[in-house]
């Protein structure tokens, strides 16, 4: 397959710049936080200040007679179904109810809702909703919720395991190995932090109907569980995201507060609205990451790789949901971009008494490749060998594809060699080894650290490799495109009528995209997993040379011509051969709509909308080698370098590639080196606020040097692939590879993340990891080497 | 509770009268009492910078100016920059340079920008100035570090740098 254009796709792999700039560029674009809905009261949500307890009597009697307010509602006043957490994964005793009911699982769960007609009023009647709250032991680690004496979230439950499945028990697994390196690495819980918090308008209707407006990637998915919570009709729900300040995945996700706050306005009969404060953000929103993983690589002494076993448990939060399944992504993708002889991968999922874990820029890739990635460099220091190196000999070959991994990936297609040459060559490799040389030959204090990553990623994963779209000519010359995705930042405006502008062969002016709302997009799974172009973007296209087919009917029809005789040109449709008459689309339309287009005479919109469904998920795949300076006297990092090569099939508008490769490499570089929520003993969040969590500033970072090879793959005709997600996933090893090989000839192996100044600093100093004053800020593994402890048994299958 | 002040403020260059409540931040004043939405409120703690205004010339965070401090106070957003229908030549070099995704933190980051080249029009040295008394050249390290109040969780950085760098030479 390929991109049909009918005047040889001149607008395509051009930069083009966004359409959808000037409304934003001024702070005129709405968003739902300034979106004007007449009469709306203001709510706020009392939570609870405790990690764990069992909630008694909710006192309030003085909230409600403070000014402004009109009700304060708890569990027991708001009929709202408890929500399954993942249907078929997460047990029904693990439900989330909406309000807390009997008990309260983490700082922050929602304990009752206040509203009244200005949101200062809401907050400060808030604060006077007493709950009396019987603090029980709480549980915010990982492994601690994995113990056997561990305290149970859950009436009903023997243990806090949440989910997990595993390839099976592989015998003799390293019987061919000369070395077989052992590591434990936690990846540290992320916040999403997305510029704009969540936020909310819902509005009653006629009827039982409900408007929602709400800072979402998945309108669709909000829609249908908002209906599940309320247990109203999916129908009699509409939801409609306006401009969205950024998601980074866990905007795909339907808080709980929307649906209390839908209850609100039903009750009320007037529309309700929130907005989230920073604080609350902090505690409500999905976090992501959060996993513990033991790790062991067989190696023979010449670097060819003999086998993996390892095991990831990864953290599902307080109320686990998506996060419960987000390890077996890691489990997919546990081969990474090379050929693997044998892998023994298990994967669970476990609830503590934190924040809960969701989708966030990555969900479940990162971790994989991040368990690679360092375990691969853990063993070319073992025997001697370059990491580059190391890798290139074990690189999956391009004529091994298609292929299916080991662990069931259905690889699509890739060139590793490719992308992981172009990275050398633009880095200067060879050069930056023989000055980490002169470096330590001289005793410099600021080390040189090299770091290799090299990743593959699955995009439309999980299922979602499908995806509604549609195209109408109207008779005034203009076009309506739509897509069930949900854009919040990346560009699709331009992105989809660009690719639509190719294929009716008018300009982007013309062309309108309608996306994000659930009453005029038939249906939708969103903008998450880095699926848009490939899938929303492929369905445009293909509905429009549908278009195009419809046209050439008509046009045959009003030219008294066979429909293969007519041409399409920029002008129009004509008869090819014959003099110069072209009717126009605009011409066409109108005959459409008033029958004269066709032979029956009966007049319709001009339309076409169909549902395009690749089949299967697209691997997009490269090599990003990051420089760093680590001042050993202060543990101090500074990246002064990272260089990206990522192979995202073939691309459409670099310009956009390009932002999303700035962003995803800004926050994989964040994690390896800045991020990490933390929780003090109690279960109390320490990193609650943009001052306590580290996102960077454009101080913090160097200059991306970011290009691209273009390897198409055969799922789309654009021969697409994802991009949202590359550079989150294949930056942070190579960072993280680049600050321990900066401190690898002091004897370090190992470092875990984020490599703050105080991380790296006890890792040089060799300081025990034993003292609990600094264990919060300095990360729970940072001693200077390699964890050699066996995999626990509560870990094993 | 119920005290509240009376103040007029200009904003983008109309004067605005208001009673407020004497807790009630610029920030609020600004967006839930005379629907100037322009500027965005990213954390109401002065730790992100999406509600960034030019406040008599000089860029304030509005969250942490308290409303009734400001009584005849000339207010610039974003969008109160544009002069007789052209954009200001910093929102050109945003728009120019790609140098956001989805233009929450925007506003802040352009009035920051038109602050932060003031400034440095005026000598006033940041934390990477070498030279304390000399002219201020605004290099790639030198913008970095005065637009470093602003986050930008897409991290349009690199193109946000180079914005601010084409718009300083105007």
């Amino acid at each position: 397959m390929s991109v049909t254009t009918h005047s040889g796709g001149s607008i395509l792999g051009h930069p083009v710049k966004r359409t959808e700039d000037r409304e934003l560029i001024t702070g005129a674009g709405v968003y739902t936080g300034n979106m004007p809905v007449e009469g709306a009261l203001h709510a706020f949500f009392v939570r609870s200040p405790i990690a764990h307890g069992t909630l008694g009597d909710i006192d309030v009697d003085e909230a409600k007679g403070m000014p402004g307010v009109v009700a304060v509602y708890t569990a027991a006043d708001l009929e709202l179904n408890d929500r399954p957490g993942l249907p078929g994964v997460v047990p029904e005793t693990m439900n989330r109810p909406l309000l807390a009911k009997g008990k309260v699982r983490h700082v922050g769960d929602i304990v009752a809702i206040v509203v009244a007609e200005t949101a200062s009023e809401a907050i400060d009647a808030a604060e006077t909703v007493f709950p009396d709250i019987e603090p029980l032991p709480a549980v915010t680690d990982i492994e601690a919720a994995m113990a056997d004496d561990a305290p149970l979230l859950f009436e009903g439950t023997e243990s806090n395991m949440v989910a997990g499945a595993g390839t099976g028990e592989v015998e003799g697994i390293f019987d061919d190995a000369d070395v077989v390196v052992k590591a434990k690495f936690h990846n540290q819980k992320l916040a999403g932090v997305p510029m704009e918090p969540n936020a909310v308008v819902v509005e009653p209707g006629e009827n039982g109907k409900l408007t929602f407006w709400a800072s979402t990637q998945t309108p669709h998915g909000l829609r249908d569980q908002m209906a599940g919570d309320l247990g109203v009709d999916g129908e009699d729900v509409r939801v409609i995201a306006p401009r969205v300040g950024g998601g980074f995945g866990p905007k795909a996700f339907a808080y709980s507060e929307y649906s209390i706050i839908a209850r609100a306005a039903q009750k009320l009969g007037r529309p309700v609205r929130w907005n989230e404060t920073r604080s609350e953000n902090m505690l409500s929103m999905v976090h992501g990451r959060a996993q513990v993983q033991w790790v062991e690589l067989g190696v023979k002494n010449d670097g060819t790789f003999v086998g993996l076993r390892a095991t990831a448990v990864g953290d599902a939060g307080a109320y686990p949901a998506i996060g419960a399944v987000l390890p077996s992504l890691t489990q997919l993708l546990a081969q990474g971009v090379y050929d693997l002889p044998a892998i023994d991968f298990t994967w669970k999922a476990v609830a503590t008494n934190t924040t809960t874990v969701g989708a966030y820029r990555g969900a479940g890739r990162p971790e994989a490749t991040q368990l690679l990635e360092r375990i691969i460099d853990m063993a070319a220091d073992e025997i001697g060998m370059d990491p580059l190196e190391i890798r290139r000999k074990n690189y999956l070959q391009p004529e091994q594809y298609p292929l299916t991994t080991l662990t069931g990936a259905n690889y699509d297609t890739a060139e590793h060699e490719k992308a992981a040459d172009a990275a050398k060559e633009a880095a200067g490799y060879d050069a930056l080894l023989a000055e980490q040389k002169r470096r330590r030959e001289s005793g410099d204090r600021i080390a040189l650290g090299i770091g290799v990553g090299s990743y593959v990623e699955v995009t439309a994963p999980l299922g979602l490799d499908g995806e509604y779209g549609s195209a109408q000519a109207h008779p005034d010359g203009t076009f309506t495109v739509m897509a069930g995705t949900s854009a919040h930042g990346q560009g699709h405006e331009t992105a989809f009528c660009q690719l639509a502008s190719s294929v009716l062969g008018v300009p982007m002016e013309k062309i309108k995209l309608v996306q994000s709302d659930t009453e005029l997009v038939r249906s939708g799974a969103g903008t998450l997993g880095s699926r848009s172009l490939q899938t929303g973007g492929t369905a445009i296209h293909n509905a429009s040379q549908e278009l195009v087919a419809e046209a050439r009917e008509i046009a045959a029809h009003l030219l008294e011509a066979a429909v293969e005789d007519i041409d399409h040109s920029d002008d129009g449709f004509g008869v090819r051969g014959i003099g110069d008459k072209v009717i126009t689309w605009a011409q066409i339309a109108q005959a459409a709509e008033d029958g004269s287009g066709y032979e029956d005479g009966r007049g319709h919109e001009m339309r076409q909308e169909l549902d395009f469904k690749a089949g299967d998920s697209t691997f997009p795949f490269g090599t990003h080698i990051a420089v760093v300076e680590v001042d050993l006297d202060t543990g101090f990092v500074k990246q002064r370098r990272h260089v990206a090569v990522d192979d995202c099939g073939i691309i459409l508008n670099p310009m956009l590639v390009a932002g999303q490769q700035h962003g995803g490499i800004a926050q994989g570089i964040s994690q390896a080196l800045y991020e990490r929520v933390t929780y003090d003993e109690d279960g109390n969040p320490t990193s609650g606020n943009l001052a306590s969590y580290t996102i960077p500033t454009a101080a913090d970072l160097p200059s991306f040097e970011v290009s691209n090879t273009e390897t198409t793959t055969p799922l789309n005709p654009i021969g697409a692939k994802g991009i949202g997600e590359s550079g989150t996933i294949g930056s942070t090893p190579a960072v993280h590879n680049a600050v321990i090989d900066a401190v690898s000839h002091l004897g370090i192996h190992h470092i875990d993340m984020p490599l703050t100044p105080e991380t790296v600093w006890r890792a040089i100093h060799g300081a025990n990891g034993s003292d609990p004053a600094t264990r919060q800020q300095a990360g729970p593994e940072y001693a200077g080497k390699a964890i050699t402890e066996d995999t626990p048994d509560s870990a094993q299958a | 509770m119920s005290t509240t002040i009376p103040l007029t403020i200009t904003v983008d260059g109309e004067p605005r009268d208001l009673d407020v409540d004497p807790r009630t931040t610029l920030l609020d004043a600004l967006r839930d009492r005379l629907g100037v939405t322009s500027t965005k409120k990213g954390c109401d703690h002065g730790q992100c910078g999406a509600c960034t205004v030019l406040l008599d010339g000089r860029r304030v965070l509005a969250c942490l100016t308290l409303a009734v401090a400001k009584d005849g106070a000339d207010v610039v957003t974003a969008n109160g920059l544009a002069t007789d229908g052209e954009l200001h030549p910093v929102t050109e070099a945003f728009l120019a340079n790609d140098a956001y995704q989805c233009g929450y933190c925007t506003p802040g980051q352009i009035c920051s920008a038109v602050g932060a080249i003031d400034e440095a029009r005026q000598g006033m040295p940041s934390a990477v100035t070498s030279d304390l008394t000399g002219e201020v050249t605004l290099d790639r390290t030198e913008i970095a570090e005065r637009m470093s109040g602003n986050l930008c969780r897409c991290a349009a950085y690199v193109n946000i740098v180079s914005a601010v760098e084409e718009a300083s030479r105007a």
